[in-house]
């Protein structure tokens, strides 16, 4: 499976959204509608399905699906 | 004059149906609601059994993500609130503003309480669900029901124990008679059939243990009694001012003329001696709905199945409505079919009240076959009975000595 479609799996189970919803370009905030604990929580699930620890300061810039993706890829874990 | 108050719409999910009306027909009938439990392993528990809410699927009344954000307690009070909120029909009669939510819980969100230390103990406490506190908290399917219908008014929870929905019920009347808004979602709600919740109970020695006949566990005034059965649901009532609800044309069910609320100050478990607090309840109740013991047609009693609460509240009705005028009048224990739901019984139990008076139906002890030694009231044993009554009561009694007892009146038109 894909990074981004491993990506979209995690959100769409955690915020309860449509497939069709979950673009690249899609804000997690305005789009998804997400609030900030949503979000907290979304994060905790990257982090437990990709094995890893984001920090707070990384965390608040990943505002949008296509940021995730990029920063996940960053840190290699794509495969 | 002094407002009155009635119940417009009604709803249950619990151990003997999803809605109120299912629920009815089974307790009319008889039809037990209490298995094996099958939530979690009962293997280690003294009590095996439950009154379990069958194949409940929240997606089936709830968006994915509400459902992955409530206690399984939480959904309860939700489904129960939709059903009556939908029944009464007073969607769009009411300013938002001017209606509100008391829903009580015994113990709250457990189930989420448990999960949560789990990830807490095995992976650290900055693994734990961001939404854990507003999930397990025991106000919050009070939150969440405001939210679900959108009622601003006041809006708060009752925690009593097994005497929770009574409180609720009895609150929500007075804030309605004092005008502080025309109409509340009143009810409970609880979801402990868990590890510790079903444990807990059971180190209390305070369930049945009669695990290989769960329809017949629960026996309420019977000699061969032994402990209560632990049950889940939820149950909420619409309760309008009288006039608000005439001028609508609204369907009403019953009307709640009257509470009584009391402590025993006596025991954290163990009711009064002679049920002295429950009795007090029950005048009270009488006195608030300016009836006379003579004009109760029916007592929906507490009646757990345990071996203290029924002597008591057997002894305790005899004081309220006299020796004499206590053997006259039918007294009955629907908790012989749905077992004891806590924070959700009293409510349940109002509903069914209601419906007695509506239907002119008194429900049974079902269960119950040999009368123990000083339990001589008429419990209407085995089967339903056809009453033309007025006026009724309905008993609830918390641990921590919490009593209270609703009167209800026949509602027979404008």
């Amino acid at each position: 499976m894909s990074l981004e479609s491993r990506v979209t799996e995690i959100i769409i189970d955690k915020l309860g959204v449509k497939p069709e919803q979950v673009t690249m370009e899609a804000q997690f905030d305005t789009d998804l509608g997400a609030d900030s604990i949503d979000q907290y929580e979304l994060i905790m699930g990257f982090e437990d399905a990709f094995g890893l620890r984001i920090d707070e300061d990384e965390a608040t810039k990943l505002t949008t699906v296509g940021k995730v993706v990029e920063y996940l890829r960053e840190k290699n874990l794509d495969q | 004059m002094a407002k009155r108050v009635v119940i417009t719409g009604s709803g249950i999910i619990g151990p003997v149906g999803k809605t109120a009306s299912e629920n009815w027909k089974n307790i009319v009938s008889g039809i037990s609601g209490i298995r094996t439990i099958t939530l979690v392993d009962p293997e280690n528990f003294t009590s095996k059994i439950a009154g379990e809410v069958k194949d409940f699927d929240p997606l089936d009344y709830l968006d994915r993500k509400v459902a992955k954000r409530t206690d399984r307690y939480t959904q309860f009070a939700m489904v129960a609130a939709r059903e009556a909120y939908a029944e009464s029909g007073i969607e769009n009669n009411i300013h938002p503003e001017r209606i509100g939510v008391i829903i009580g819980s015994g113990i709250g969100g457990i189930t989420t309480f448990e999960h949560e230390h789990k990830v807490a103990l095995e992976r650290g406490v900055n693994r734990i669900n961001p939404f854990f506190c507003p999930m397990m908290i025991s106000n919050i399917a009070a939150g969440r029901v405001g939210i679900d219908v959108g009622a601003k008014g006041l809006n708060l929870s009752t925690v009593t124990a097994c005497a929770s929905s009574g409180h609720a019920i009895a609150i929500a009347v007075d804030m309605i008679r004092l005008g502080r808004v025309e109409a509340i979602l009143a009810g409970g709600a609880e979801a402990p059939i868990t590890l510790t919740g079903v444990g807990g109970f059971c180190q209390l020695k305070a369930l049945s243990t009669r695990n290989d006949d769960p329809e017949t566990a629960s026996r309420p005034f019977d000699r061969d009694r032994d402990g209560f059965v632990i049950s889940e649901g939820g149950a909420v009532i619409v309760l309008e001012e009288l006039e608000h609800a005439e001028k609508r044309g609204a369907k009403i069910i019953a009307e709640v003329s009257g509470s009584g609320m009391t402590c025993d100050a006596f025991h954290i478990t163990a009711p009064a001696e002679d049920g002295e607090g429950s009795a007090r309840a029950m005048k009270l109740a009488m006195q608030d709905a300016g009836i006379k013991p003579e004009d109760v047609g029916y007592i929906n009693a507490h009646g757990t199945s345990t071996l203290l609460n029924d002597i008591n509240e057997t002894k305790a009705i005899k004081t309220a409505l006299g020796e004499e005028n206590a053997m006259k009048t039918p007294v009955s224990s629907t908790k012989s079919i749905t077992g004891h739901m806590l924070g959700a019984a009293s409510a349940v139990e109002v509903i069914f009240t209601a419906f007695a008076l509506r239907d002119g139906i008194l429900p049974p002890t079902a269960t119950l076959q040999n009368p123990d030694e000083g339990c001589d009231l008429d419990y209407v044993p085995g089967t339903a009975r056809k009453a033309d009554i007025k006026h009724a009561l309905s008993n609830s009694l918390g641990f921590g000595g919490h009593n209270v007892t609703i009167a209800l009146k026949k509602y027979s038109g404008k």
